[in-house]
């Protein structure tokens, strides 16, 4: 027998172990070929089978070795538990089992700090599971019938004047515009989030563009899709369709050389800009792309050599949000003739209502839209450390936000768009209705998407290796033998479907309340259990 | 004559009160048309305050009606100790100020007066408004008409407009300021129905003029914002419909002045209307207008004869009063109109 240390790393320390029933194996090799994470292996045996070969029982004893399926005993090597093993075994011989004695979490540090990819596995119950649609119309404030009314489901992209200083001007009964106003466009209040091209596979990414087109032309959903940092394909740039994009530029710039350069060749203006401050669900932590995910595609997109690329926690060189305001907004905007709303994302904060107070009170009127993202956001990579516990919760600061509009009297002027955790639950209907009624203005949604695609991890810790570049869907990785498991069409026609049923849910809860319009600000229509949440959002405490 | 507008259409009231806004007076106050009347129900404590507090300011009261009640006692009326209904003259050197000087004064009394008479709950002020009169009270319809004499008819209280309701809002408590309809700066709204956009249209009120105050009913949110788009904004009265009722995107798309809509609808969105209503407004220059809700989900109906058109909510109130009309000339808006009666009874209406 082997020597062993007591200190050696056993499957019993990992995270997964796999459980494996070498009676209804036929050793067909599917589940090693299948894992990406080289978790499991073939070895060898010594086996005592007991046999009977005769019509009556004739049991001998034999003791050989065989092929059997083993987990590996290894940190860099331990299984996720992403189950495509289990998925793929015509035997159901083999399968995942979450550890309760893992030692992982001490174990696994040997090489500095723990990075994964996907969302906090730390979650708090939700708040918005506490809230509940509590004001139905009855008598005398009739609800409406989902299937019959038209309902008006739009959101503003874009800034917005006070009335008193729109430019119109009275010309016998009618109103007329003497300027120009800033951008404003209508669009639907769900938002595809900033996953950007690099991070997710060209084909999961692709799905998601897709979508979007198919939503806008086939279904007259005007979904919105936001790039994500580090550019996109030329094609795309150059096509029709970038008018249902909006473009990110994030602390890194990655990407924004070429869409610069592509600026000339535009058929059509981008949806929107989009300048990312802080990371969401990671905020100062800055992004992350690790080398394994740079495949010579995304080099050429991001005109970058290959290597792990990080974005800075923040915008080098800016110092404040005034400055910010000036040289990213101004040069952004005027980049793009003032046709196109240029909005920010930050990292919901404990500081997020002194920016959106600071952007509410901007000179040049220049910043179309407040987008922040909370705790529960998330599928890149990052370190453990900061994707547990660094963030803000979203709600009660989307509702410090708006209520600090509120106290100005300026509610709307700067859209709010919230995303963390939307569709957490599966049903991001419900999370985005409550989210308007609470003073958003839309919502971003971005790891249901991915679910939609066939995602396999969760907030328990399952798979969550997004920074491998092993992801075994075929989403997170530029390997060109994983990404062909993703079907582009099947995934796009899933992302399709839920938005359709997403449109339905959301007028099935417009109709109760009585609105065929978006009920921003409505925060009547909302009750919950709790009362600390009551106290908190200033809704109405039910149990 | 508006009480028996008002009387067959009984169930639509619930004996919580009875409210009438009366402009262009005739009667006892035809002589002061251009001096501001101001309406209250207080103690005998508030009218000193008032008096003290009028006094301080420099107002010259010119004239004064105090109702002889009747205090029969099996009237249901939650009766308040005084009503008056005084004219004053504006203090010395408003008399050469402008007009909006004029009624930013008007409007600052009457705020001032309404938050010292509620410090003590000392009464209730209604309006201070040249040749605009306000009386409200808790109670059944029937019997505080009894109480005010107003069944007598004898020409003591008359009006060429008159905006009345006989109930409260449903959503609050009882008190005499909810009665509809509502009154400020010259304009006057009552409705019928919901406001189901009653907490956003209110925070967003709150910071636009210091004269939405109060919110004791879901439907004062249509009176300021009347008074928004028209008095604050100057904007002509079809884009008071446009405001609380915008046209869907779609239909905008197709319109010349899309930008236009789109641009309001933009900046106002939280003045939006978004549940059932009808809303019945007087104007300043005497023109009533009658617009619905997007949905139409609350009755109106505008009928007339020769020399009276009248608005209400149901069509048995307008058989009350004009029973010989030609019935085929009512109107009964649809949810993008809008009906504008001028002075001369001339009825427009138009479509959104
Ligand atoms: S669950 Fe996934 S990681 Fe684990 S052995 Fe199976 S395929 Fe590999
Ligand atoms: S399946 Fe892919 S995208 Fe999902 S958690 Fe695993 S690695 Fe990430």
């Amino acid at each position: 027998m082997e020597s062993v240390r007591t200190q050696d790393v056993s499957v019993n320390d990992l995270r997964w172990k796999i459980e494996y029933r070498p009676d209804l194996c036929t050793m067909c090799g599917s589940c090693v070929a299948a894992c990406t994470f080289n978790a499991i292996d073939v070895g060898m045996m010594r086996r005592s089978i007991t046999l009977s070969r005769k019509a009556f029982p004739d049991p001998t004893q034999e003791h050989s070795a065989r092929p059997v399926i083993m987990q590996k005993p290894s940190i860099p090597s331990a299984c996720v538990g992403c189950g495509m093993c289990e998925k793929i075994c015509p035997n159901a011989a083999i399968k995942p089992v979450r550890n309760q004695d893992t030692r992982f979490s001490v174990l696994a540090r040997q090489h500095g700090p723990v990075k994964r990819g996907g969302r906090t596995n730390l979650n708090p119950p939700r708040t918005l599971d506490s809230i509940f649609v509590g004001r139905i119309s009855q008598m005398t404030d009739p609800a409406l019938d989902s299937e019959r009314h038209t309902f008006d489901i739009r959101s503003p992209l874009g800034r917005v004047m006070l009335a008193k200083e729109l430019p119109l001007r009275v010309d016998g009964d009618s109103l007329v515009l003497t300027e120009s106003t800033p951008p404003v466009h209508w669009i639907y209040p769900a938002i595809f989030s900033d996953m950007s091209i690099g991070a997710l596979s060209t084909r999961a990414w692709e799905a998601i563009a897709l979508a979007a087109a198919y939503l806008n032309e086939k279904c007259g959903m005007p979904v919105r899709m936001c790039s994500g940092e580090g550019g996109m394909p030329i094609k795309l740039l150059e096509s029709d369709q970038l008018k249902y994009m909006i473009l990110q530029i994030a602390s890194g710039h990655f990407g924004w050389n070429r869409i610069i350069k592509a600026m000339p060749r535009m058929k059509t203006d981008p949806a929107g800009v989009l300048i990312k401050i802080g990371q969401g669900a990671k905020p100062g932590d800055g992004g992350l792309l690790p080398a394994a995910k740079v495949a010579p595609h995304i080099q050429a997109i991001r005109g970058v050599p290959k290597a792990t690329l990080h974005s800075p926690p923040n915008h080098q060189g800016l110092y404040s949000i005034e400055e910010s305001v000036q040289k990213m907004h101004l040069s952004l905007n005027a980049a793009f003739g003032f046709r196109v709303p240029v909005a920010i994302k930050c990292a919901a904060s404990a500081t997020s209502v002194s920016v959106y107070n600071n952007l509410l009170r901007d000179p040049y009127k220049i910043c179309g839209g407040f987008f922040m993202d909370g705790i529960q956001g998330g599928t890149g990579a990052a370190n453990e450390v900061s994707l547990e516990h660094t963030g803000h919760p979203i709600v009660s600061k989307l509702r410090d936000c708006y209520m600090a509009a509120v106290a100005h009297g300026l509610q709307g002027q700067i859209p709010l768009w919230v995303g963390g955790g939307i569709g957490l639950t599966g049903n991001a209907a419900a999370d985005a209705f409550k989210m308007i009624c609470l003073g958003a203005n839309g919502v971003i949604i971005g790891k249901i998407l991915i679910q939609l695609l066939g995602c396999v991890g969760n907030e328990h810790g399952r798979c969550n290796a997004c920074n491998t570049g092993k992801c075994p869907t075929g989403i997170c990785t530029q390997d060109p033998r994983l990404v062909k498991r993703l079907d582009v069409d099947r995934g796009a026609q899933n992302i399709v479907d839920y938005m359709l049923a997403f449109d339905s849910e959301l007028r099935k809860l417009l109709a109760p309340v009585g609105n065929s319009s978006l009920p921003v600000g409505r925060s009547d229509a909302l009750v919950t259990t709790d009362k600390a949440v009551a106290d908190k959002l200033d809704i109405q405490y039910a149990c | 004559m508006a009480l028996n507008l008002m009387l067959p259409q009984q169930e639509g009231h619930d004996n919580s009160g009875f409210a009438m806004v009366m402009q262009d007076l005739e009667g006892v106050f035809s002589h002061y048309k251009d001096k501001p009347l101001l309406s209250l129900a207080c103690t005998p404590e508030g009218v000193q305050l008032v008096n003290d507090y009028m006094e301080e300011r420099a107002f010259v009261q010119v004239a004064q009606w105090v109702p002889e009640v009747d205090k029969r006692p099996d009237l249901k009326i939650n009766a308040m100790p005084r009503y008056v209904f005084r004219n004053y003259d504006y203090p010395e050197e408003y008399r050469t100020r402008s007009q909006k000087e004029r009624e930013d004064l008007l409007l600052d009394t009457r705020l001032e007066l309404r938050a010292l008479l509620a410090e003590k709950q000392n009464g209730f002020v209604y309006s201070f408004w040249p040749d605009v009169l306000t009386l409200k009270e808790i109670g059944d319809p029937a019997d505080i008409a009894v109480y005010f004499r107003l069944w007598n008819n004898d020409g003591r209280l008359t009006a060429r407009n008159i905006v009345t309701q006989c109930r409260q809002n449903t959503n609050y408590a009882i008190v005499r300021y909810a009665a509809h309809p509502f009154f400020l700066q010259g304009y006057t709204v009552c409705a019928n129905g919901e406001n189901t956009f009653f907490t956003k249209n209110k925070e967003f009120q709150k910071s636009l003029h210091r004269g939405y105050v109060g919110f004791e009913s879901d439907s004062q949110n249509f009176l300021y914002t009347l008074h928004y788009v028209l008095h604050e904004l100057r904007w002509p009265i079809k884009y008071y419909k446009h405001v609380i009722t915008p046209l869907p995107f779609v239909e905008v798309e197709k319109r010349a002045d899309r930008k236009v809509l789109n641009l309001i609808r933009e900046s106002l969105a939280h003045l939006e209307i978004n549940g059932p209503n009808t809303i019945i407004g007087l104007l300043p220059d005497g023109k009533m207008i009658t617009c619905c809700d997007s949905k139409k989900l609350r009755p109106v109906v505008v009928g007339g004869t020769s020399d009276m058109v009248a608005i209400a909510s149901e069509v048995c109130g307008l058989n009350a009063i004009m029973p010989d009309r030609d019935l085929s000339k009512d109107i009964y808006p649809n949810e993008r109109e809008m009906v504008v009666i001028d002075n001369d009874l001339a009825v427009q209406r138009w479509n959104q």
